[in-house]
Protein backbone atom coordinates (compact mmCIF):
# COMPACT_ATOMS: atom_id res chain seq x y z
CA UNK A 1 0.00 0.00 0.00
CA UNK A 2 1.46 3.34 -1.07
CA UNK A 3 1.39 5.97 1.32
CA UNK A 4 4.30 8.86 0.91
CA UNK A 5 5.69 9.95 3.65
CA UNK A 6 5.15 14.34 2.98
CA UNK A 7 1.60 13.60 3.26
CA UNK A 8 -0.25 13.61 6.54
CA UNK A 9 -3.83 11.65 6.86
CA UNK A 10 -7.05 11.30 9.03
CA UNK A 11 -8.08 8.20 10.41
CA UNK A 12 -11.27 8.55 8.08
CA UNK A 13 -8.65 7.74 4.68
CA UNK A 14 -8.06 11.30 3.55
CA UNK A 15 -4.98 12.93 3.10
CA UNK A 16 -3.24 16.29 3.46
CA UNK A 17 -0.68 18.14 1.41
CA UNK A 18 0.60 21.01 2.89
CA UNK A 19 1.55 23.46 -0.15
CA UNK A 20 3.52 25.97 2.45
CA UNK A 21 1.29 28.93 0.77
CA UNK A 22 -1.78 28.56 3.63
CA UNK A 23 -3.24 26.59 1.17
CA UNK A 24 -3.59 22.28 1.43
CA UNK A 25 -4.02 19.75 -1.54
CA UNK A 26 -6.65 16.78 -0.27
CA UNK A 27 -7.59 13.65 -1.86
CA UNK A 28 -7.90 9.74 -0.05
CA UNK A 29 -5.53 7.48 0.44
CA UNK A 30 -4.24 4.71 -1.34
CA UNK A 31 -5.97 2.22 1.09
CA UNK A 32 -9.46 4.17 0.86
CA UNK A 33 -9.56 3.70 -2.98
CA UNK A 34 -8.49 -0.06 -2.56
CA UNK A 35 -11.21 -0.65 -0.38
CA UNK A 36 -13.96 1.50 -2.86
CA UNK A 37 -12.95 -0.46 -6.16
CA UNK A 38 -13.77 1.51 -9.56
CA UNK A 39 -14.70 5.02 -8.97
CA UNK A 40 -17.33 6.11 -11.10
CA UNK A 41 -18.78 9.42 -9.60
CA UNK A 42 -17.17 12.56 -7.30
CA UNK A 43 -19.58 14.98 -6.63
CA UNK A 44 -17.28 17.82 -5.61
CA UNK A 45 -18.36 20.69 -3.17
CA UNK A 46 -18.67 24.50 -4.33
CA UNK A 47 -15.78 26.69 -4.43
CA UNK A 48 -16.19 29.28 -1.86
CA UNK A 49 -17.41 27.11 0.74
CA UNK A 50 -16.48 26.62 4.83
CA UNK A 51 -15.44 23.40 5.97
CA UNK A 52 -15.17 22.34 9.61
CA UNK A 53 -12.74 19.81 10.82
CA UNK A 54 -14.94 16.14 10.40
CA UNK A 55 -17.33 18.02 8.11
CA UNK A 56 -19.00 15.48 5.30
CA UNK A 57 -18.24 17.78 2.15
CA UNK A 58 -17.97 15.72 -0.98
CA UNK A 59 -19.22 12.18 -1.85
CA UNK A 60 -17.33 9.43 -4.07
CA UNK A 61 -19.46 6.98 -5.64
CA UNK A 62 -17.71 3.69 -6.65
CA UNK A 63 -19.24 0.61 -8.52
CA UNK A 64 -19.99 -1.17 -4.86
CA UNK A 65 -20.79 2.03 -2.73
CA UNK A 66 -20.78 5.65 -1.63
CA UNK A 67 -18.75 6.95 0.52
CA UNK A 68 -19.05 10.27 2.02
CA UNK A 69 -15.91 12.65 2.08
CA UNK A 70 -15.10 14.39 5.74
CA UNK A 71 -13.07 17.39 5.33
CA UNK A 72 -9.86 16.68 7.26
CA UNK A 73 -9.22 20.34 8.23
CA UNK A 74 -11.17 23.08 8.58
CA UNK A 75 -10.79 26.28 5.93
CA UNK A 76 -12.32 27.46 2.65
CA UNK A 77 -12.75 25.52 -0.44
CA UNK A 78 -10.76 27.03 -2.96
CA UNK A 79 -9.93 25.02 -6.12
CA UNK A 80 -11.70 21.54 -6.78
CA UNK A 81 -10.77 19.14 -9.18
CA UNK A 82 -13.14 19.39 -12.27
CA UNK A 83 -11.12 16.97 -14.23
CA UNK A 84 -12.82 14.49 -12.08
CA UNK A 85 -16.28 14.85 -13.78
CA UNK A 86 -14.77 13.54 -16.86
CA UNK A 87 -12.20 11.28 -14.99
CA UNK A 88 -13.70 10.14 -11.75
CA UNK A 89 -10.56 7.15 -12.38
CA UNK A 90 -8.00 9.27 -11.21
CA UNK A 91 -8.92 8.59 -7.74
CA UNK A 92 -8.11 5.12 -8.00
CA UNK A 93 -5.04 5.37 -10.64
CA UNK A 94 -3.79 8.53 -9.06
CA UNK A 95 -4.93 8.94 -5.52
CA UNK A 96 -1.89 11.38 -4.05
CA UNK A 97 -1.56 13.34 -7.57
CA UNK A 98 -4.04 13.84 -10.45
CA UNK A 99 -6.58 12.27 -8.29
CA UNK A 100 -6.61 14.96 -5.60
CA UNK A 101 -10.33 15.98 -4.93
CA UNK A 102 -9.69 19.85 -3.22
CA UNK A 103 -7.81 22.51 -2.16
CA UNK A 104 -8.39 23.65 1.73
CA UNK A 105 -7.06 27.11 2.40
CA UNK A 106 -6.53 26.79 5.99
CA UNK A 107 -8.13 28.59 8.82
CA UNK A 108 -5.23 27.63 10.97
CA UNK A 109 -1.85 26.14 9.59
CA UNK A 110 -1.28 24.55 13.26
CA UNK A 111 -4.29 21.99 12.28
CA UNK A 112 -1.93 19.77 9.82
CA UNK A 113 0.37 18.84 12.26
CA UNK A 114 -2.65 17.53 13.90
CA UNK A 115 -3.13 15.26 11.75
CA UNK A 116 -1.46 11.43 11.45
CA UNK A 117 2.33 11.20 9.70
CA UNK A 118 2.81 7.97 7.29
CA UNK A 119 3.53 5.97 9.71
CA UNK A 120 0.76 6.84 12.05
CA UNK A 121 -1.41 6.01 9.47
CA UNK A 122 -0.32 2.74 8.50
CA UNK A 123 -0.57 1.68 11.99
CA UNK A 124 -4.33 2.90 11.86
CA UNK A 125 -4.83 0.60 8.30
CA UNK A 126 -3.05 -2.04 10.25
CA UNK A 127 -5.30 -2.02 12.92
CA UNK A 128 -8.50 -2.09 11.08
CA UNK A 129 -7.57 -5.15 8.88
CA UNK B 1 -11.09 -18.87 5.27
CA UNK B 2 -13.83 -19.99 2.81
CA UNK B 3 -13.50 -23.20 0.51
CA UNK B 4 -11.45 -22.92 -2.40
CA UNK B 5 -12.26 -23.62 -5.92
CA UNK B 6 -9.70 -25.42 -8.19
CA UNK B 7 -8.48 -22.23 -9.25
CA UNK B 8 -7.81 -20.67 -6.06
CA UNK B 9 -3.96 -20.22 -7.47
CA UNK B 10 -4.07 -19.13 -10.30
CA UNK B 11 -6.04 -16.54 -8.81
CA UNK B 12 -3.39 -15.39 -6.48
CA UNK B 13 -0.92 -16.02 -9.22
CA UNK B 14 -3.22 -13.52 -11.33
CA UNK B 15 -3.22 -10.70 -8.41
CA UNK B 16 -6.96 -11.10 -7.80
CA UNK B 17 -8.66 -9.68 -4.59
CA UNK B 18 -10.61 -12.01 -3.17
CA UNK B 19 -13.95 -11.84 -0.97
CA UNK B 20 -15.75 -14.46 0.66
CA UNK B 21 -19.16 -15.49 -2.06
CA UNK B 22 -21.06 -17.82 -0.25
CA UNK B 23 -18.98 -19.58 1.28
CA UNK B 24 -15.56 -20.03 -0.93
CA UNK B 25 -12.95 -17.68 -1.18
CA UNK B 26 -13.98 -16.17 -4.67
CA UNK B 27 -12.03 -13.42 -6.89
CA UNK B 28 -14.33 -10.03 -7.11
CA UNK B 29 -11.55 -8.04 -9.82
CA UNK B 30 -8.16 -9.11 -10.81
CA UNK B 31 -7.15 -4.48 -10.58
CA UNK B 32 -10.50 -3.29 -12.08
CA UNK B 33 -14.02 -4.81 -12.54
CA UNK B 34 -14.90 -1.84 -15.05
CA UNK B 35 -12.14 -3.29 -17.32
CA UNK B 36 -12.85 -6.43 -16.97
CA UNK B 37 -16.32 -5.29 -17.59
CA UNK B 38 -15.56 -3.82 -20.91
CA UNK B 39 -13.39 -6.55 -22.10
CA UNK B 40 -15.99 -9.03 -21.83
CA UNK B 41 -18.44 -6.43 -24.00
CA UNK B 42 -15.33 -5.92 -26.46
CA UNK B 43 -13.27 -9.35 -26.41
CA UNK B 44 -13.50 -11.96 -24.31
CA UNK B 45 -13.13 -12.44 -20.44
CA UNK B 46 -13.39 -15.73 -17.95
CA UNK B 47 -15.06 -15.94 -14.74
CA UNK B 48 -14.74 -18.86 -12.06
CA UNK B 49 -17.70 -20.03 -11.70
CA UNK B 50 -16.59 -23.60 -10.17
CA UNK B 51 -18.42 -22.84 -7.03
CA UNK B 52 -22.13 -22.82 -8.45
CA UNK B 53 -23.64 -26.45 -8.01
CA UNK B 54 -24.51 -29.43 -11.09
CA UNK B 55 -26.75 -32.08 -9.69
CA UNK B 56 -27.45 -34.80 -12.28
CA UNK B 57 -30.97 -35.67 -12.72
CA UNK B 58 -31.19 -39.54 -13.58
CA UNK B 59 -33.56 -42.51 -14.07
CA UNK B 60 -36.81 -43.52 -15.95
CA UNK B 61 -38.76 -40.93 -14.28
CA UNK B 62 -36.61 -38.29 -14.21
CA UNK B 63 -38.26 -36.15 -16.69
CA UNK B 64 -41.86 -36.63 -15.14
CA UNK B 65 -39.92 -35.64 -12.17
CA UNK B 66 -38.79 -31.81 -13.17
CA UNK B 67 -41.93 -31.28 -15.03
CA UNK B 68 -43.39 -31.75 -11.11
CA UNK B 69 -40.19 -29.83 -9.59
CA UNK B 70 -40.28 -26.81 -12.19
CA UNK B 71 -42.20 -23.63 -13.21
CA UNK B 72 -41.06 -24.46 -16.94
CA UNK B 73 -41.41 -27.85 -18.52
CA UNK B 74 -38.64 -30.13 -19.51
CA UNK B 75 -40.52 -31.71 -22.78
CA UNK B 76 -40.26 -28.43 -24.48
CA UNK B 77 -36.06 -29.39 -24.41
CA UNK B 78 -37.03 -32.05 -27.84
CA UNK B 79 -33.11 -31.87 -28.78
CA UNK B 80 -30.48 -33.28 -27.21
CA UNK B 81 -28.33 -30.71 -25.27
CA UNK B 82 -31.07 -28.21 -25.18
CA UNK B 83 -31.09 -25.32 -22.27
CA UNK B 84 -33.65 -24.08 -20.18
CA UNK B 85 -34.09 -21.53 -17.85
CA UNK B 86 -36.34 -22.03 -14.72
CA UNK B 87 -37.37 -21.17 -11.45
CA UNK B 88 -38.27 -23.95 -8.70
CA UNK B 89 -40.88 -23.12 -6.91
CA UNK B 90 -42.53 -23.75 -3.22
CA UNK B 91 -46.02 -24.36 -2.88
CA UNK B 92 -47.12 -20.58 -2.01
CA UNK B 93 -45.42 -19.65 -5.62
CA UNK B 94 -42.45 -18.42 -4.25
CA UNK B 95 -38.75 -18.84 -5.83
CA UNK B 96 -36.70 -21.57 -3.97
CA UNK B 97 -34.24 -21.18 -6.30
CA UNK B 98 -33.18 -20.31 -10.59
CA UNK B 99 -31.92 -22.47 -12.47
CA UNK B 100 -30.68 -24.03 -15.86
CA UNK B 101 -31.57 -27.44 -16.79
CA UNK B 102 -30.10 -29.43 -19.96
CA UNK B 103 -31.36 -32.42 -21.64
CA UNK B 104 -28.40 -35.24 -22.17
CA UNK B 105 -28.49 -37.98 -23.86
CA UNK B 106 -26.04 -40.79 -23.42
CA UNK B 107 -25.84 -44.45 -25.46
CA UNK B 108 -24.35 -46.12 -22.88
CA UNK B 109 -27.06 -45.03 -19.94
CA UNK B 110 -30.32 -45.91 -20.53
CA UNK B 111 -32.32 -42.78 -22.50
CA UNK B 112 -32.51 -39.21 -21.69
CA UNK B 113 -31.11 -37.58 -18.23
CA UNK B 114 -30.69 -33.74 -17.06
CA UNK B 115 -28.05 -31.93 -15.77
CA UNK B 116 -29.13 -28.88 -13.54
CA UNK B 117 -27.59 -26.12 -12.32
CA UNK B 118 -28.23 -23.98 -9.61
CA UNK B 119 -27.10 -21.45 -7.07
CA UNK B 120 -24.25 -21.50 -5.00
CA UNK B 121 -25.79 -19.77 -2.08
CA UNK B 122 -28.60 -22.37 -1.82
CA UNK B 123 -26.79 -25.18 -2.44
CA UNK B 124 -27.82 -27.08 0.94
CA UNK B 125 -31.37 -25.51 0.49
CA UNK B 126 -32.15 -26.94 -3.21
CA UNK B 127 -30.88 -30.08 -2.47
CA UNK B 128 -32.96 -31.00 0.43
CA UNK B 129 -35.68 -29.44 -1.53
CA UNK B 130 -35.09 -31.75 -4.76
CA UNK B 131 -34.41 -34.96 -2.28
CA UNK B 132 -37.53 -34.30 -0.74
CA UNK B 133 -39.48 -33.81 -4.38
CA UNK B 134 -38.27 -37.20 -5.24
CA UNK B 135 -40.23 -38.83 -2.81
CA UNK B 136 -43.33 -38.96 -5.56
CA UNK B 137 -41.30 -40.81 -7.98
CA UNK B 138 -40.12 -44.47 -8.21
CA UNK B 139 -36.96 -43.84 -10.25
CA UNK B 140 -35.08 -40.66 -10.10
CA UNK B 141 -31.32 -40.57 -8.52
CA UNK B 142 -29.66 -36.77 -7.92
CA UNK B 143 -26.09 -36.88 -7.88
CA UNK B 144 -24.07 -34.05 -7.21
CA UNK B 145 -20.94 -33.30 -9.22
CA UNK B 146 -18.85 -31.24 -7.10
CA UNK B 147 -15.17 -32.23 -9.09
CA UNK B 148 -16.35 -30.86 -12.21
CA UNK B 149 -14.82 -27.24 -12.14
CA UNK B 150 -16.83 -24.29 -14.49
CA UNK B 151 -15.22 -21.69 -16.62
CA UNK B 152 -17.73 -19.18 -18.32
CA UNK B 153 -15.92 -17.77 -21.50
CA UNK B 154 -17.82 -14.93 -22.18
CA UNK B 155 -17.48 -12.28 -24.99
CA UNK B 156 -17.70 -11.35 -29.04
CA UNK B 157 -14.34 -13.07 -29.05
CA UNK B 158 -15.19 -15.80 -26.76
CA UNK B 159 -16.11 -18.66 -29.02
CA UNK B 160 -13.06 -18.02 -31.36
CA UNK B 161 -10.40 -17.87 -28.22
CA UNK B 162 -11.59 -20.74 -26.56
CA UNK B 163 -11.67 -22.52 -30.03
CA UNK B 164 -7.89 -22.20 -30.08
CA UNK B 165 -6.97 -24.18 -26.88
CA UNK B 166 -9.17 -27.05 -27.96
CA UNK B 167 -8.14 -30.22 -29.70
CA UNK B 168 -10.31 -30.39 -33.56
CA UNK B 169 -12.66 -32.71 -32.42
CA UNK B 170 -13.74 -30.52 -29.59
CA UNK B 171 -13.68 -27.26 -31.80
CA UNK B 172 -16.07 -28.74 -34.51
CA UNK B 173 -18.48 -29.03 -31.12
CA UNK B 174 -18.12 -25.80 -30.09
CA UNK B 175 -18.61 -24.08 -33.25
CA UNK B 176 -22.04 -26.51 -33.94
CA UNK B 177 -23.19 -25.67 -31.03
CA UNK B 178 -26.72 -24.07 -31.40
CA UNK B 179 -27.30 -20.76 -28.34
CA UNK B 180 -28.49 -22.15 -24.99
CA UNK B 181 -27.27 -25.84 -26.19
CA UNK B 182 -24.47 -28.09 -24.21
CA UNK B 183 -23.12 -31.00 -25.04
CA UNK B 184 -19.97 -33.64 -23.19
CA UNK B 185 -17.40 -34.58 -25.04
CA UNK B 186 -15.00 -37.11 -22.34
CA UNK B 187 -15.66 -35.70 -19.29
CA UNK B 188 -15.75 -32.13 -20.27
CA UNK B 189 -19.17 -30.10 -20.84
CA UNK B 190 -19.14 -27.39 -23.43
CA UNK B 191 -22.65 -24.80 -23.08
CA UNK B 192 -23.43 -21.99 -24.92
CA UNK B 193 -24.81 -20.07 -22.26
CA UNK B 194 -23.60 -17.44 -19.52
CA UNK B 195 -24.76 -14.58 -17.42
CA UNK B 196 -23.78 -11.73 -19.16
CA UNK B 197 -25.73 -10.89 -22.08
CA UNK B 198 -22.71 -11.64 -25.07
CA UNK B 199 -22.27 -15.00 -27.07
CA UNK B 200 -19.87 -16.89 -25.05
CA UNK B 201 -19.57 -20.63 -23.29
CA UNK B 202 -19.75 -22.21 -19.92
CA UNK B 203 -17.28 -24.97 -19.83
CA UNK B 204 -17.47 -27.74 -16.97
CA UNK B 205 -14.06 -28.87 -16.35
CA UNK B 206 -13.16 -32.30 -14.12
CA UNK B 207 -11.16 -30.25 -11.77
CA UNK B 208 -8.04 -31.57 -12.30
CA UNK B 209 -7.58 -30.45 -15.63
CA UNK B 210 -9.11 -26.49 -14.70
CA UNK B 211 -6.02 -24.80 -14.33
CA UNK B 212 -4.15 -25.97 -17.31
CA UNK B 213 -7.38 -24.89 -19.29
CA UNK B 214 -7.54 -21.76 -17.23
CA UNK B 215 -3.86 -21.06 -18.21
CA UNK B 216 -4.29 -21.69 -21.90
CA UNK B 217 -6.40 -19.31 -22.02
CA UNK B 218 -5.05 -16.88 -20.41
CA UNK B 219 -2.21 -17.24 -22.79
CA UNK B 220 -4.93 -16.95 -26.16
CA UNK B 221 -5.75 -13.66 -24.62
CA UNK B 222 -8.84 -14.27 -22.51
CA UNK B 223 -9.04 -11.60 -19.46
CA UNK B 224 -9.67 -13.26 -16.33
CA UNK B 225 -12.65 -11.04 -14.87
CA UNK B 226 -14.06 -11.00 -11.14
CA UNK B 227 -17.63 -12.04 -9.71
CA UNK B 228 -17.54 -7.33 -9.46
CA UNK B 229 -17.68 -7.48 -13.44
CA UNK B 230 -20.09 -10.25 -13.41
CA UNK B 231 -22.96 -8.79 -11.22
CA UNK B 232 -22.60 -5.03 -13.34
CA UNK B 233 -22.72 -7.64 -16.80
CA UNK B 234 -25.30 -9.70 -16.05
CA UNK B 235 -27.72 -6.55 -14.66
CA UNK B 236 -27.40 -4.71 -17.89
CA UNK B 237 -28.23 -7.76 -19.69
CA UNK B 238 -31.46 -7.72 -17.25
CA UNK B 239 -31.02 -10.65 -15.94
CA UNK B 240 -31.87 -11.52 -11.90
CA UNK B 241 -30.13 -12.49 -8.82
CA UNK B 242 -31.29 -15.24 -6.85
CA UNK B 243 -31.39 -13.14 -3.31
CA UNK B 244 -31.38 -9.60 -4.58
CA UNK B 245 -33.85 -10.01 -7.45
CA UNK B 246 -36.63 -12.49 -6.13
CA UNK B 247 -36.66 -15.11 -3.17
CA UNK B 248 -38.64 -17.38 -1.61
CA UNK B 249 -41.20 -14.37 -0.76
CA UNK B 250 -41.43 -13.30 -4.18
CA UNK B 251 -43.44 -14.94 -6.97
CA UNK B 252 -42.21 -15.11 -10.58
CA UNK B 253 -45.33 -12.97 -11.99
CA UNK B 254 -43.30 -10.11 -9.39
CA UNK B 255 -39.74 -10.92 -11.01
CA UNK B 256 -39.96 -10.57 -14.30
CA UNK B 257 -40.25 -14.15 -14.68
CA UNK B 258 -43.66 -14.67 -15.72
CA UNK B 259 -42.02 -15.87 -19.85
CA UNK B 260 -40.65 -19.13 -17.31
CA UNK B 261 -43.77 -20.29 -16.90
CA UNK B 262 -45.27 -22.86 -18.70
CA UNK B 263 -49.16 -22.75 -17.83
CA UNK B 264 -49.67 -25.67 -20.81
CA UNK B 265 -50.47 -28.65 -21.13
CA UNK B 266 -52.90 -27.16 -18.07
CA UNK B 267 -53.00 -30.74 -16.33
CA UNK B 268 -49.18 -31.04 -15.58
CA UNK B 269 -49.27 -30.17 -12.25
CA UNK B 270 -46.32 -28.45 -10.78
CA UNK B 271 -45.40 -27.25 -7.52
CA UNK B 272 -46.66 -23.75 -6.94
CA UNK B 273 -48.74 -24.05 -10.27
CA UNK B 274 -51.88 -23.31 -7.48
CA UNK B 275 -50.58 -20.23 -6.25
CA UNK B 276 -49.82 -18.76 -9.18
CA UNK B 277 -52.65 -19.54 -11.06
CA UNK B 278 -54.76 -17.44 -7.55
CA UNK B 279 -52.24 -14.94 -8.53
CA UNK B 280 -53.09 -14.59 -11.98
CA UNK B 281 -56.58 -14.42 -11.54
CA UNK B 282 -55.89 -12.31 -8.77
CA UNK B 283 -54.22 -9.40 -10.75
CA UNK B 284 -50.20 -9.05 -10.18
CA UNK B 285 -49.86 -5.79 -7.83
CA UNK B 286 -45.93 -5.68 -8.55
CA UNK B 287 -43.81 -6.14 -11.46
CA UNK B 288 -40.08 -5.84 -11.93
CA UNK B 289 -38.90 -2.90 -14.11
CA UNK B 290 -35.59 -1.26 -15.12
CA UNK B 291 -35.02 2.26 -13.90
CA UNK B 292 -32.09 4.37 -15.58
CA UNK B 293 -30.44 7.31 -13.73
CA UNK B 294 -29.51 10.19 -16.42
CA UNK B 295 -28.26 12.55 -13.99
CA UNK B 296 -24.83 11.40 -12.20
CA UNK B 297 -25.12 9.47 -8.98
CA UNK B 298 -25.58 5.51 -8.72
CA UNK B 299 -28.82 3.88 -7.67
CA UNK B 300 -28.50 1.03 -4.61
CA UNK B 301 -30.53 -1.62 -3.75
CA UNK B 302 -33.12 -1.27 -0.69
CA UNK B 303 -33.64 2.85 -2.26
CA UNK B 304 -37.03 3.52 -2.04
CA UNK B 305 -39.05 4.27 -5.14
CA UNK B 306 -41.85 7.32 -4.80
CA UNK B 307 -44.66 7.72 -7.57
CA UNK B 308 -45.95 10.85 -6.42
CA UNK B 309 -44.53 11.18 -3.06
CA UNK B 310 -45.91 7.59 -1.91
CA UNK B 311 -43.44 4.79 -1.43
CA UNK B 312 -44.03 2.40 -4.53
CA UNK B 313 -41.18 -0.29 -4.25
CA UNK B 314 -37.90 -0.88 -3.92
CA UNK B 315 -34.68 -1.79 -5.72
CA UNK B 316 -33.50 -4.86 -6.10
CA UNK B 317 -30.26 -4.43 -7.36
CA UNK B 318 -28.61 -1.45 -8.30
CA UNK B 319 -24.69 0.04 -9.75
CA UNK B 320 -23.06 1.53 -12.35
CA UNK B 321 -23.67 0.65 -15.84
CA UNK B 322 -19.74 0.55 -17.13
CA UNK B 323 -21.24 -0.13 -20.86
CA UNK B 324 -23.55 2.87 -20.73
CA UNK B 325 -21.68 5.32 -18.31
CA UNK B 326 -25.30 5.84 -15.62
CA UNK B 327 -26.18 4.13 -13.12
CA UNK B 328 -29.30 1.50 -14.10
CA UNK B 329 -31.79 -0.21 -11.50
CA UNK B 330 -34.35 -3.30 -11.28
CA UNK B 331 -36.53 -2.52 -9.12
CA UNK B 332 -39.77 -4.24 -7.68
CA UNK B 333 -43.04 -1.43 -8.37
CA UNK B 334 -46.47 -0.94 -8.28
CA UNK B 335 -47.32 -2.75 -11.44
CA UNK B 336 -49.35 0.83 -12.68
CA UNK B 337 -46.08 2.48 -12.80
CA UNK B 338 -45.46 5.22 -15.79
CA UNK B 339 -42.49 6.17 -18.11
CA UNK B 340 -40.81 8.11 -14.61
CA UNK B 341 -40.62 7.83 -11.29
CA UNK B 342 -38.36 9.09 -8.51
CA UNK B 343 -35.92 7.23 -6.19
CA UNK B 344 -34.77 8.75 -3.00
CA UNK B 345 -31.03 8.68 -3.00
CA UNK B 346 -29.99 9.29 0.50
CA UNK B 347 -32.46 11.60 1.08
CA UNK B 348 -32.92 13.17 -2.34
CA UNK B 349 -35.66 12.65 -4.50
CA UNK B 350 -33.79 11.73 -8.12
CA UNK B 351 -36.13 11.48 -11.53
CA UNK B 352 -35.50 8.43 -13.14
CA UNK B 353 -36.33 6.66 -15.88
CA UNK B 354 -38.48 3.55 -15.98
CA UNK B 355 -38.07 0.79 -19.09
CA UNK B 356 -37.77 -2.91 -19.60
CA UNK B 357 -35.45 -4.50 -17.20
CA UNK B 358 -32.73 -5.27 -20.24
CA UNK B 359 -30.17 -2.44 -20.80
CA UNK B 360 -27.99 -4.17 -22.87
CA UNK B 361 -27.41 -7.43 -25.46
CA UNK B 362 -24.50 -8.12 -27.05
CA UNK B 363 -22.30 -4.64 -26.52
CA UNK B 364 -25.47 -2.71 -27.59
CA UNK B 365 -28.31 -0.26 -25.69
CA UNK B 366 -31.54 -2.39 -26.01
CA UNK B 367 -34.01 0.40 -23.92
CA UNK B 368 -35.60 3.28 -25.47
Amino acid sequence: MNIPTNYRFASSHEWVLDNGDGTVTMGISDHAQDLLGDVVFVELPEVGREVTAGEEFSLVESVKAASDIYAPIAGEVVAINETLEDEPELVNSEPYEGGWIVKIKLADAAEVEALLDADAYAATIAEES
Amino acid sequence: MGQKTALYDKHLQMNAKLVDFGGWDMPIHYGSQVEEHHIVRRDAGMFDVSHMTVVDVTGADAKEYLRYLLANDVIRLQEQGKALYSGMLNETGGVVDDLIVYLMTDPDVTGEWFRVVVNCGTREKDLRWMADHTAKFDNVALTERPELAMVAIQGPNALAKVASVLSDGRVKLINDLKVFQGLESEGWFFARTGYTGEDGLEVMVPEEYVADFWQALADAGVAPCGLGARDTLRLEAGMNLYGSDMDEKISPLSANMGWTIAWEPAERDFVGRQALEKQREAGVKQKLVGLVLESRGVLRSHQKVMINGEEAGEITSGSFSPTLGCSIAMARVSANIADTCHVDMRGKLVEVKVVKPSFVRNGEKVYS
